[in-house]
């Protein structure tokens, strides 16, 4: 039987460095291509050699496709196309195709410049990469090789975000990348179609959450940054340059437009403002409402968010501050808050999640007292809060997805062990199809059960038509008579005269012969009148016929009656048909053993 | 002259419209039943090929085809469908017998046998259809007869095993729209039965076709079921189960309309038990479905989500809680089970802290959860408003807003659950569902009464920049119940805030105050001291009186201590002079109150508040009265009749300014008596009978009276909303006597005989058309004007024009008093301009020869169809006019028989000197059927009409009906 194998290199069990290879119909796809944010050593990159050991992976990889462009989903790519060496087709959208470059290149900058790491890809390698690419519409089926097809969904996540159908003549595989299922400021909501993959693969990262309403949680967010600038406070949002940062930016702007505010909100500079350059050009890829009025005014093209400049920081009177990074661990964000602590009317907002160690994680823990560095402390007087605007479907949502797609396997990535173990049970339960969820380097294998699609005559077709009744019915399956021909690496269904033709050969022809003693005290021809007589009354649809030669035919099969030598009262009778005729030839003989009704 | 020059353009103009339409068909009528055919028939021979004869037939189905002929018509075009090898051919020919056995005045039952015989021998699908379309059209227009009916839905079976999907889809249409009302028939045991052998119920063989492999099949049949249950058929029970299968259809219409006919079943059964599968409880068919709906509502496809959700809104009998589960989510976050934000302010609010959030965290889960029970996949109807409010399309959340609001509204506890939900959607992105969730709420507002932490989430939208918004908010607050003074307090403290911001939203703010004071008098007489700032010992400094805040704090108050006698005890001595002051200025805002010790400062409200409904009667039998009193004057010249009228019209104007009920009937009656008296009064003129050149004063008094009478007239007939036809002749009457008027002076004043009989025919004319508008209500007539013109109408149409102005004269003379029945129910149209204000002294400046925008708010009551009749007129010093017909999107509905037009409109002019105002007001554009002169000029509307002359300040056509409202302007010469 076929199977579908499914590796995780990186993102089984796990978050981070999702990368995942697929083995389909003899092709071998690899999907996404991304790094640990974890890690400084070589757990940072997928292990690459786990396909082959030495040279390049061209010759072993069919494509590459990358579904968004978060770095843990695309950061190896330039490693693997360029140290590693593959030169094969790499597909992801426009906006991934647009954006990605400009985080690979800021990654690369952070690590090289700051760290001083070396043997590490260079500006040129992410250039030459991005050349391997083949941009992707939504919707559109892109025809990689002659037999596999991708074709990518709407996802949600962050602009661009993608999910892509895999289809290898009737196998199929929808990987999902990262996705919302609940629409938010920018972006819309997940969707694919009824597709009825062999494989699901999908995210899993709240497994194990339901979330509440979206509504609740903007609603607490603008009420918070409201009441602050209305005291006349300051606000600071420590926010990641893409993504979040760019939904709450929306939030934001349309907020000061409804309610006619007049603080000045700021959006610290850099890698953002070329990010907002993409949003602005991608309105397709967002959501209806963004959609539909960019003709009188592009959403993204904001009224009220101005650059930031380091010295507004000090200027009096109420502003809101969005700054990089968002764990509050160094640059500008972290130099805004040490400004503002101080003041007890002025607050920031933590839009996600912290790791241990970062100011921005001690602060959420309530300590109010700050050692920095060179044996300073600073009073933390601000006020704190924390909102968490996540992307991410939630347990729900990814069931949603499922009803939608109705895969007959499911596999689980990009989540915590612990937490896929509950939403595998309950995916088992609640559609009873198999799920898996497999550690990194640990294979799957799923045995499929393809149609093979056979070419039919029309002949015979038509054939089959005018014997059955009136409409095929597509749900209940057909018995036929026909010739299955496997000729060149093709399957064709003919009538058996013309599969001998074709093939040229003679046709045979097969008979069956049978002798059936009965007693009857009348001549031979009597006898054969009473069967004939006989037949007729049980048979009423056949046409049966009393030739003149002695013979009775029934359709085309020949019944014959003589004497026996010994017993003049046994009679033999002869019945002969050919192989077509069996199902009537064997009820006859049958029939006929019985005897005739006296 | 000026007047009949124009009407002569505008003849010429109507001509030249008029001739492409004439032309074609005049002479095509003529033309005989065989010579029609024989055309057709000929073309359609002359056709070399198929491409040619197409070209004939779509040249033919463009000229219209008469009655008579279509039959002949209906005989060539089958001859030739016969002979016709193109399927195109004959797919034209076949949608031609559809549309051609539609005409009007034909009957199609001759053709039906014909049509059904061209089905037998077609082979091509497309044509097959289209002729399956062609008999629909044929058995839409016979409705009457069953044997017809019978007959196709016959042909429809048969030719439902088709291979093709556009020929079954066809034939289930026919099925759904005439297959039948047999079934009370074959219960009589009649023929049909017999006949109807094959055809065992059309619903079962329908059916059928819901497994169809097509899915556009699948929609049809699943629409022809559904037009079956419109028919008035009963769909039956059998059918659900089949339905809600196709509700995991893979296509989006079949699930459309598989939810629409699930819907239909679950009105019909609501009642019966359905099993639930994989258990053994049963539950009732209405909650089945519902919970099959909601399901619904997280469908794949936007198209059906909206249609899941507007159908949940109608589904009234489901159980209740069935209901509640669609406001349920179990919220969980690693496995623990986490409450919900709502759920947490409840409690936070219970506990006495108010803020929230501050803490990292502070939603952490508690309790763990056991896995088993967790479940993912909602059963039922689980979170399905969850799921339509927090949707990506704005259609499917309006949907869903809509539907809660409808469910609501029928089930209080549920109202009270729905609460936090649509005050979430106060905060949507796109503002008509924020609006709509506020006018939901507004709708349901009578279940619930609001938590602090709830209103204080409602009031934060006070600071929308939307003004409907706002308003809309406002609207709200007005019918709100809220639980503490604390609420008060807050929503008084975010309306002053709300006044602060938006100074244009005074009069809406006020409003809100004083139902919000009345609704809640226990919980203001706390805060009354602070409010009014006032101290036990000390005299506080007296607030200024213009202060819009303070104003509407004393609303607030004021209406609270109508209904607590207690608290004027609290007022300090600037209060009460406040109060006397307010009842003056604003007395649609303040209550009259009863205050002790104090002089009554009001001697008129005590009356209309005293009695109230007992006055209406009274003023009413009073009106009554005073019209019969005018009624008994017989005769325009009877002494002491003109005393008379005028002291009735000075009553009537008295009445119509106390009594506000009866305002629209007492004015309408004054401006009708008003009429007569002029007529009268120019009628009785001594020197009447004088020689021309003697009494040219006189004529030029009489002139203006009868200008004025036909000016009021035309105010009668379209100011006053609801007047009914005996009125309307009346007022015509009165128009037709003060043309009469014009014509004698006329004949009197100017020599000219051309322009008399001219004059004289049109005069004739309108009489004419009188009778014919007014046939039924002319027995009411007896003894007027119009009667005895109408008795001598032979002699009039043969008399010379001289002869006619006598007669005239002295029938008019003559003529009595045309008694006005008390008209009931009558209102008279009013306008007024909120904004601008017109106190402003700042001058608007602006660059000459550019544009200025003024906004205008202004409210109608009782205007139909205010977006066609409506404008803005602008008027400036020099005397040009503009006219601006507002937008219809300008208008708004805020009750049955008001309107608000808020819109801008755009100034400009030459530089000025010196600043200098400009008059804006409200006109009403009344277009009347009749002849006359000045309505039929109104169709030459444009937008704007410039340099008319200055004298004329009403524009024709048009009848002013707001005060005019001055703005000071300022066009600046532009800088260099």
């Amino acid at each position: 039987m076929p199977e579908i194998k499914v590796t995780p290199l990186g993102a089984g069990q796990d978050v981070g460095r999702s990368c995942i290879l697929v083995s389909i119909g003899g092709k071998n796809i690899m999907l996404d291509c991304g790094m640990h944010m974890g890690y400084n050593d070589d757990r940072r990159f997928p292990d690459f050699s786990y396909i082959t050991q030495n040279g390049r992976l061209t010759d072993f990889l069919d494509c590459v496709i990358i579904s968004h462009f978060h770095l843990d989903h695309c950061g190896a790519l330039p490693y693997m196309s360029e140290m590693v060496g593959y030169d094969g087709p790499i597909y992801m959208t426009h906006p991934t195709k647009a954006i990605c470059p400009i985080l690979l290149e800021d990654f690369r900058k952070i690590t090289v410049d700051k760290k001083g790491e070396t043997n590490f890809f260079t500006s040129q390698m992410i250039k030459d990469c991005m050349k391997k690419v083949i941009p992707l519409n939504l919707h559109q089926t892109v025809q990689v090789d002659d037999e596999l097809e991708i074709k990518a969904y709407y996802a949600g996540h962050v602009l661009g975000a993608a999910m892509v159908h895999i289809k290898v003549g009737s196998e199929s595989v929808v990987y999902t990348g990262d996705y919302n299922m609940t629409p938010d400021r920018h972006l819309g909501a997940a969707w694919i179609d009824k597709c009825r993959p062999d494989i699901l693969i999908s995210e899993s990262t709240y497994a194990t959450t339901i979330r509440d309403s979206k509504r609740c949680r903007e609603r607490d967010f603008l009420k918070k940054v409201h009441e602050t600038i209305e005291r006349g406070g300051k606000v600071l949002i420590p926010v990641f340059a893409l993504g979040r940062a760019q939904e709450l930016c929306i939030l934001l702007e349309t907020f000061w437009e409804r309610m006619n505010l007049k603080a000045p909100i700021y959006f610290s500079t850099g890698l953002t403002e070329k990010a907002n350059h993409y949003y602005k050009l991608f309105i397709t890829w967002t959501n209806q409402k963004i959609r539909k009025t960019f003709v009188q005014r592009n959403m993204f093209e904001f009224k009220h968010i101005k650059a930031f400049d380091r010295s507004y920081a000090d200027n009096p009177g109420p502003m809101v501050v969005f700054a990089t990074p968002g764990m509050l661990h160094a640059g500008q964000s972290l130099q805004i808050f040490k400004k503002w602590a101080g003041n007890d009317k002025n607050m920031v907002i933590m839009p996600g999640y912290c790791v241990q160690g970062t100011i921005g994680h001690k602060i959420l823990n309530g300590q109010r007292k700050l050692e920095m560095e060179g044996r300073s402390t600073l009073d933390v007087k601000l006020q704190v809060e924390y909102m968490s605007f996540s992307a991410h479907a939630d347990a729900k949502g990814i069931m949603q997805l499922i009803r939608m797609a109705e895969p007959r396997n499911m596999l689980l990535v990009h989540g915590e062990a612990a937490k896929m173990e509950f939403l595998k049970g309950k995916i088992e339960q609640e559609f009873s199809i198999d799920c898996y969820m497999p550690a990194n380097g640990e294979t799957t294998a799923v045995t499929t059960n393809p149609s093979v699609p056979v070419d039919i005559s029309l002949n015979l077709l038509k054939r089959e038509m005018v014997l059955g009744g009136p409409l095929p019915d597509p749900k209940k399956p057909r018995t036929m008579h026909g010739t299955l021909i496997m000729k060149e690496n093709s399957l064709k269904l003919v009538s058996s005269e013309q599969a001998l033709k074709e093939l040229g050969l003679n046709e045979h022809q097969l008979r069956f012969t049978c002798r059936v003693q009965l007693q009857d005290p009348h001549s031979d021809s009597d006898t054969l009148h009473r069967i004939y007589t006989h037949l007729k009354s049980v048979l009423k649809d056949y046409t049966i016929q009393h030739l003149p030669d002695g013979t009775v035919m029934v359709e085309s099969i020949v019944i014959k009656v003589s004497s026996s030598a010994e017993d003049a009262n046994a009679k033999v009778l002869l019945l002969s048909w050919s192989y077509q005729d069996e199902d009537l030839g064997s009820y006859l003989s049958s029939l006929l053993k019985k005897g005739l009704p006296t | 002259m000026a007047a009949h020059l124009k009407k002569r353009v505008y003849e010429e103009f109507s001509k030249v419209v008029q001739i492409p339409l004439e032309e074609a068909p005049v002479k095509k009528l003529r033309l005989s039943k065989p010579s029609k055919s024989a055309a057709l028939h000929i073309d359609l021979c002359k056709a070399a090929n198929a491409t040619d004869a197409l070209q004939y037939l779509l040249e033919f189905a463009r000229k219209p085809v008469e009655a008579e002929s279509v039959e002949g018509v209906i005989q060539i075009l089958l001859e030739h469908y016969y002979k016709e090898t193109d399927n195109s051919v004959r797919l034209k020919i076949a949608s031609l017998l559809g549309l051609l056995s539609k005409t009007n005045g034909f009957s199609p039952d001759c053709v039906v046998d014909d049509v059904i015989n061209t089905l037998g021998n077609e082979k091509s699908h497309q044509v097959l259809a289209q002729l399956l379309d062609s008999l629909l059209a044929i058995g839409g227009q016979l409705p009457e007869s069953p044997a017809v009916r019978r007959r196709l839905v016959q042909v429809a079976c048969k030719l439902l095993s088709d291979t093709n999907f556009g020929v079954r889809n066809k034939c289930l249409q026919l099925l759904g729209f005439l297959g039948t009302v047999e079934t009370p028939l074959t219960k009589d045991g009649e023929g049909p039965s017999s006949s109807l052998g094959g055809v065992r119920d059309v619903q079962s063989i329908i059916s059928t076709y819901f497994s169809d492999q097509d899915p556009r099949v699948r929609t049809a049949a699943l629409k022809a079921m559904l037009q079956l249950h419109e028919r008035g058929m009963k769909i039956h029970q059998i059918i659900y189960e089949q339905a809600c299968r196709l509700l995991s259809d893979d296509y989006e219409q079949v699930r459309s309309a598989a939810v629409q006919m699930v819907w239909v079943l679950s009105q019909l059964y609501s009642e019966s038990i359905v099993p639930i599968p994989s258990s053994n409880e049963e539950i009732r068919l209405v909650d089945d479905a519902f919970g099959k709906i909601s399901h619904m509502v997280s469908d794949g496809s936007w198209m059906v989500r909206v249609q899941a959700a507007k159908t949940l809104g109608s589904m009234l009998q489901v159980s209740h809680h069935f209901l509640e589960q669609t406001l349920d989510k179990k919220l969980m976050s690693d496995l623990r089970r986490k409450r919900t934000a709502h759920e947490r302010a409840k409690e936070l609010f219970a506990s006495g802290e108010f803020s929230s959030g501050r803490k990292w965290a502070d939603d952490a889960p508690k309790e763990k959860l056991d896995t088993n029970t967790v479940n993912l996949i909602a059963s039922g109807a689980c979170g399905a408003f969850v799921h339509g409010l927090e949707d990506e399309m704005f259609e499917v959340r309006i949907a869903a807003v809509e539907a809660l609001c409808q469910l609501a509204r029928s089930s209080p506890s549920f109202a009270e659950k729905c609460l936090d939900f649509l005050v979430d959607m106060f905060n949507d992105e796109i503002e008509e569902v924020r609006l709509q969730s506020i006018h939901v709420l507004r709708e349901i507002s009578t279940h619930i009464t609001l938590r602090e932490d709830q209103l204080d989430t409602v009031l934060a939208v006070l600071e929308d920049s939307s003004r409907d918004i706002r308003e809309a908010l406002h609207e709200l607050l007005c019918y709100t119940n809220v639980s503490t003074k604390e609420c008060i307090q807050l929503a008084l403290l975010e309306l002053l805030k709300n006044l602060n911001k938006y100074p244009t939203d005074r009069n809406s703010v006020w409003k809100c105050l004083k139902f919000l004071g009345s609704r809640h008098p226990t919980l203001v007489l706390p805060l009354v001291p602070e409010l009014l700032s006032t101290h036990p010992y000390f005299d506080t400094p007296e607030p200024d009186m213009d202060d819009p805040a303070y104003i509407a704090v004393l609303v607030l108050v004021f209406n609270a201590a109508k209904s607590c006698p207690t608290m004027p005890a609290l007022f300090s001595d600037h209060t009460f002079r406040h109060y006397a002051y307010l009842r003056d200025s604003l007395s649609h805002l303040v209550p009259p109150l009863r205050l002790p010790s104090r002089k009554q400062v009001y001697s008129l409200d005590s009356v209309d508040s005293g009695c109230g409904s007992g006055s209406v009667e009274s003023a009413k039998l009073f009106l009554q009265q005073s019209l019969n009193r005018v009624s008994t004057i017989q005769n325009l010249e009877t002494p002491g009749a003109q005393d008379l009228l005028n002291f009735t019209i000075r009553d009537l104007q008295r009445l119509g300014e106390l009594q506000t009920e009866l305002a629209g009937a007492a004015d309408f009656c004054a401006t009708y008596l008003r009429c007569q008296l002029l007529l009268m009064k120019a009628l009785q003129e001594k020197l009447w009978n004088m020689a021309v050149p003697l009494c040219l004063k006189q004529n030029v008094t009489a002139t203006a009276a009868a200008q004025q009478i036909l000016e009021e007239t035309y105010k009668l007939e379209f100011l006053y909303s609801s007047l009914e036809s005996r009125e309307v002749a009346t007022i015509h009457h009165v128009r037709l006597q003060a043309k009469a008027l014009q014509l004698v002076l006329t004949a009197r004043t100017r020599p000219g005989l051309d322009l008399l009989i001219s004059s004289c025919e049109k005069f004739l004319q309108e009489i004419e058309s009188f009778q014919r508008m007014f046939l039924t209500e002319l027995p009411h007539l007896q003894d007027s004007f119009v009667d005895k013109l109408l008795e001598i109408m032979p002699r009039l149409l043969s008399c010379k024009p001289v002869e006619l102005v006598k007669i005239l004269q002295t029938t008019l003379r003559q003529s009595g008093l045309l008694q006005l029945r008390l008209p009931e129910q009558i209102h008279r149209a009013t306008a007024t301009i909120i904004e601008p204000t017109g106190e402003s002294d700042n001058p608007l400046r602006f660059t000459s020869g550019l544009v200025v925008a003024l906004d205008i708010d202004a409210t109608l009551e009782h205007v139909q169809d205010p977006q066609d009749k409506v404008k803005v007129q602008v008027l400036y010093p020099d005397g040009q006019s503009h006219v601006i017909h507002p937008k219809p999107a300008d208008f708004r509905k805020p009750g049955p028989t008001r309107h608000r037009l808020i819109t801008q409109v755009y100034l400009s002019h030459t530089a000025w000197t010196e600043p200098s105002q400009v008059e804006v007001r409200l006109l009403l554009a009344y277009s009347s059927s009749s002849s006359s002169p000045s309505s039929s000029n109104k169709s030459g509307w444009s937008d704007s009409i410039d340099g008319l002359p200055p004298a004329e300040a009403a524009v024709e056509g048009t009848i002013p009906f707001s005060k005019p409202v001055k703005v000071y302007i300022m066009p600046k010469p532009a800088r260099r």
